[in-house]
């Protein structure tokens, strides 16, 4: 018995050997072919893609990506990355397998990003969505925040209850500018609706939004929002006979007869203006004395921002939701206008002015129409 | 029923080759597992075994990760020896996290020469609090210490949640929340070897470590108190006649896993964080329970067994990034491999028979039932 197992067990090594001393020669061949390397752009993102929500978004966007340049560029992904420590080891290893430009696709990854990106100074990489920059590492975003006034404007016109569930994952300048702008969608067709924010406290966990959704329809809330990923809000409304609507990836599927339309993260086209940048030499970080200056951050006028279909509303309502969705594209619709008044009766913005990009991230108030303290 | 008996009788030869088989089996299961998903068989395995060594950088980051396994691990090893089963490492860790945190950030200025000693202090005796709890329910009230321990983990998930966020959030974060940087003090910095040189990310939380292994090793095998906890454990009625007290011994077992877990989560965020945020172990605390029994229980085979789940750890993600295998069949591999080892160790070590009769008489020590 033990002359067998010592037998296999040499086979094993013997094998395990060849391989070894195969391997080497596999790598020489392909730096052999370097002459021609395509352009290698790494991703990581937070969760495994699947067919739904942020990250599927991002899947999306690098297939754009992959697709608009074909074999000038080779992408590769990591899912599943967590926030910590863990993402520094992984986009260092992404560095080291030769990708020149990396996509962080999550904001935990800000600092992971900020401190590799001081280790390899000619790699670029981009981190969304954050506030931190370097010399080689810029700041991705897409204007959410546009696509949620549009979900103000009809949930004021359809709601009943005169009450509007809003599901948030976390109090960061992000998540209130989008409740913000709800507010100011939903002020400007209805002065009595009103909305209740939970804090789920996690960007995604059906179990937690499902549950809070619940509590908002038992309190008498005929439509929900949500500022997290999973599409369990969206089918607690579909069974509660309640309207919602999607977050980052089109959700009908899910609930069709709940989902009035969802704002839909089209990464595609940032990837690919960015990359290009890159292959044309031109990339900059953006960085200027004013925060935002110079980044890229675009929403529905240049479709960064979409719009999936308006259903289950009656076609006025869709008339005026078209309406301002085509307003705020075009810029003749200002969602953060003066005069604006927070939920405790102050003026944060006096008559006439126009809030700046800065004065959207310095958001550490409710606007009238949310109920309820902001937490700190 | 399924019974286990220990082997009269374990020659040398097996207990080195059964491992060996092991990983081989595996790797054949693995690798049919990457071929019929379309992947290169021979590619994965390269990137899973040896691309994670290829370079000294990542020897130093397997270190790394090995780190607080090593620190875990060996406190569990006490625990489970004794026959105490703490499952709640994971809260443990992130205990200590906190209490050396809660130095790291409001220790005045000019005590800052006794920074990382305190922070040790401060997490270990954090770490070990936690564990009091099911130590004093379970010495106290009989409790179940599984239960108890295991639940207390989403306690400390909880409170770091609300530290984060509110009392020791950094009031420049912007709303995120975090906790302010450390103080340059309360880091444990890279390590720098002679030879080659810093590694990598190693830092020398590793030494740590590697002397928390070497003295549990010590103190499990050659001293009084480790034999208390032996006997406790194989034989609990020989402990009682020999007036070693279980009660001490549940005690003292809990609170060093549990100081040990929070010693970890101090050096985690030291070395690897620099600041609190809502996560931050990635389920080491649950991790170290396998390195414990893949270790078969020895301090100081925890390192190897430390490094081989961070090897596995690692390899996934390279397979990831090299060829796009996702994460979940890594994981499933890594299952395999963990399973394997696990399972080879077991059956080296004991008979497995089918007892057809019913028996329903009590089971002799050291049998266990399946």
């Amino acid at each position: 018995m033990q002359k067998i197992i010592g037998f296999i067990a040499l086979i094993g090594i013997a094998i395990g050997i060849a391989w070894w001393s195969m391997k080497p020669q596999d790598e020489v061949q392909q730096a052999d072919g370097a002459s021609s390397d395509p352009l290698k752009v790494g991703f990581v993102y937070l969760t495994n893609p699947g067919d739904h929500g942020w990250t599927y978004a991002h899947e999306v966007g690098r297939q754009d990506l992959q697709a608009h340049f074909g074999d000038k560029i080779e992408t590769n992904f990591v899912e599943n990355v967590a926030e910590g420590p863990d993402a520094a080891r992984v986009i260092r290893e992404l560095v080291e397998q030769g990708n020149e430009v990396i996509f962080t696709t999550s904001f935990g990854y800000m600092d992971p990003t900020l401190k590799v990106s001081k280790e390899f100074p000619n790699v670029k990489f981009h981190h969304i969505t954050g506030y931190k920059r370097s010399e080689n590492m810029a700041t991705g975003n897409i204007r959410f925040y546009e696509g949620r006034y549009v979900q103000g404007v009809v949930a004021g016109l359809m709601t009943k209850t005169n009450k509007i569930g809003y599901l948030g994952a976390f109090p960061i300048p992000e998540v209130i500018q989008g409740i913000n702008a709800f507010a100011s969608g939903l002020r400007s067709v209805n002065k009595e609706a009103s909305i209740s924010v939970v804090w789920v406290n996690s960007w995604y966990d059906p179990v937690k939004e499902s549950d809070a959704a619940k509590v908002l329809i038992a309190e008498g809330a005929d439509l929900l929002a949500q500022h997290t990923d999973s599409p369990a809000m969206l089918q607690t409304a579909e069974k509660a006979g309640v309207k919602g609507f999607g977050q980052s990836s089109d959700m009908h599927e899910f609930a069709p007869n709940a989902q009035l339309f969802s704002s839909v993260n089209n990464w595609g086209p940032y990837y690919i203006q960015q990359v290009q940048h890159v292959m044309d030499g031109s990339w900059t970080t953006g960085e200027g004395p004013d925060h935002w200056a110079g980044n890229t951050w675009n929403g529905l006028g240049d479709d960064y921002l979409v719009l999936t279909e308006f259903k289950n509303m009656p076609a006025d309502i869709a008339a005026k939701a078209t309406a301002a969705r085509d307003g705020i594209a075009s810029g003749s619709l200002n969602i953060f206008e003066g005069p604006m008044m927070d939920n405790k009766g102050n003026e944060v913005l006096a008559t006439g002015a126009v809030l700046d990009d800065g004065g959207l991230w310095a958001m550490n108030y409710y606007l009238d129409g949310v109920l309820g303290d902001l937490p700190n | 029923m399924m019974r286990l008996t220990p082997r009269p009788y374990v020659s040398p030869h097996q207990l080195l080759l059964v491992p060996v088989l092991s990983v081989l089996l595996s790797i054949i299961l693995g690798g049919l597992i990457f071929a019929a998903l379309g992947y290169n068989a021979l590619d994965a395995l390269y990137q899973f075994f040896v691309a994670p060594l290829s370079r000294p950088d990542q020897i130093g980051n397997l270190f790394v990760k090995a780190c607080p396994l090593i620190i875990i691990g060996t406190g569990l090893v006490f625990c489970y020896r004794a026959n105490i089963w703490n499952i709640g490492a994971e809260g443990q860790l992130i205990f200590g996290a906190l209490g050396a945190g809660w130095v790291a950030l409001y220790l005045p200025e000019s005590w800052h020469f006794m920074m990382l000693p305190l922070m040790i202090l401060g997490g270990m005796i954090a770490g070990a609090s936690l564990a009091a709890v099911p130590a004093f329910l379970k010495t106290r009230f009989q409790t179940n210490e599984i239960l108890v321990s295991l639940m207390l983990t989403y306690v400390a998930g909880l409170v770091i949640d609300w530290l984060v966020r509110g009392p020791w959030r950094d009031p420049m974060s912007f709303g995120f929340p975090l906790t302010p940087y450390y103080p340059d003090a309360a880091l444990i910095g890279k390590l720098s070897l002679p030879v080659v040189g810093k590694l990598g990310q190693l830092h020398w939380g590793i030494l740590i470590a590697l002397c928390v292994s070497g003295l549990g090793w010590f103190i499990l095998s050659r001293t009084l108190a480790g034999f208390k906890v032996r006997v406790a454990g194989d034989a609990p009625r020989a402990a009682r006649f020999a007036g070693f007290s279980p009660n001490i011994v549940t005690f003292s077992v809990l609170l060093v896993s549990g100081a040990l877990a929070g010693l970890a989560g101090m050096v985690e965020v030291s070395a690897n964080m620099g600041q609190l945020q809502p996560q931050i172990s990635f389920g080491y605390g649950f991790t170290a329970i396998i390195v414990a029994f893949l270790a078969r229980l020895n301090p100081a085979a925890v390192i190897l067994a430390a490094l081989i789940v961070a090897l596995s750890e690692l390899g996934g993600d390279s397979a990831q990034i090299a060829m796009g295998i996702p994460k979940v069949v890594t994981g499933v591999f890594k299952g395999i491999l963990l399973f394997m080892l696990l399972a080879g160790e077991t059956i080296t070590r004991y008979e497995l028979s089918f007892d057809l009769r019913m028996t329903g008489g009590k089971m002799s020590r050291g049998d266990a039932d399946v």
